[in-house]
């Protein structure tokens, strides 16, 4: 299984903070994205987002990043701290 | 506040988050006590503004990335360390719900001359700005009416972190 977690605007958009993913078939974070979109209509248009940032292990990465059972995945859109 | 709440803040040496607030003087201590190596000490407090946008600002709320923000910032730290000569880094990041005046955010750095320490506290700012996952929620008044938004990045300060590079 595959750890995704959600963050401020996009996990109230998916009313979805975390959630267990089958690894099966899931090589890497682009993967992952097409998986969640076929989820709901909702789903799909938050995936669709280009400025979506992505993180494998406290990694910001790319949707080529691959990603293996055991990996905690983020998704979250761009930061606005300091 | 000044309440510690041990269950939302972590602690290293150099990164702190939490939910409490600091004390800037307390801060400053810490990094000149002992330190007889260090000329310059440079540090820099960001505040809750009551205006963005044009809109008047009541309160902020911040949200991390409990692991990945302390792994970001450490990064961020020593990548600093590998560009300029510095001494003593901390960082604070306040999370939770904040009011206006509110410090949010503290970077000290010290070093033997202020260049090194000017340098780096800018640049850790910089890129804590675009790289620490925090996100701000603002409670603000518009057309007489209180209402929440998640705040959008800013270009410019993407722009402002790519100068570093």
């Amino acid at each position: 299984m595959i750890k995704i977690v959600f963050f401020a605007a996009l996990r109230e958009q998916l009313d979805c903070a975390e959630m267990s993913l089958a690894s099966e078939g899931v090589k890497n974070i682009n993967d992952i994205k097409l998986k969640l979109s076929d989820n709901s209509e909702q789903w799909q248009q938050v995936f669709s987002n280009a400025s979506l940032l992505s993180a494998v292990n406290h990694d910001m990465v790319d949707g080529e990043h691959p990603v293996k059972p055991g990996d905690e995945v983020a998704f979250f859109p761009p930061v606005t701290g300091g | 506040m000044g309440n510690q709440d041990s269950s939302t803040s972590s602690q290293s040496a150099e990164i702190s988050i939490q939910t409490a607030d600091y004390s800037l003087a307390d801060e400053v201590a810490l990094l000149e006590q002992g330190n007889l190596t260090d000329g310059a000490v440079v540090t820099f407090t960001g505040r809750v503004r009551n205006n963005n946008n044009g809109n008047t600002v009541t309160t902020l709320t911040l949200e991390h990335y409990p692991g990945m923000t302390e792994k970001s910032l450490a990064k961020i730290i020593l990548q600093a360390r590998e560009r300029w000569n510095i001494g003593r880094v901390k960082v604070i990041h306040r999370v939770g719900e904040l009011n206006i005046g509110d410090q949010i955010v503290f970077v000290g750095v010290t070093s033997k001359h202020r260049q090194d320490a000017f340098a780096a506290n800018e640049f850790i700012m910089d890129y804590l700005k675009v790289k620490a996952p925090f996100w701000k929620k603002e409670r603000i008044i518009s057309e007489g009416q209180s209402a929440e938004s998640w705040l959008d990045a800013k270009d410019s300060d993407t722009d402002k972190a790519e100068l570093w590079s």
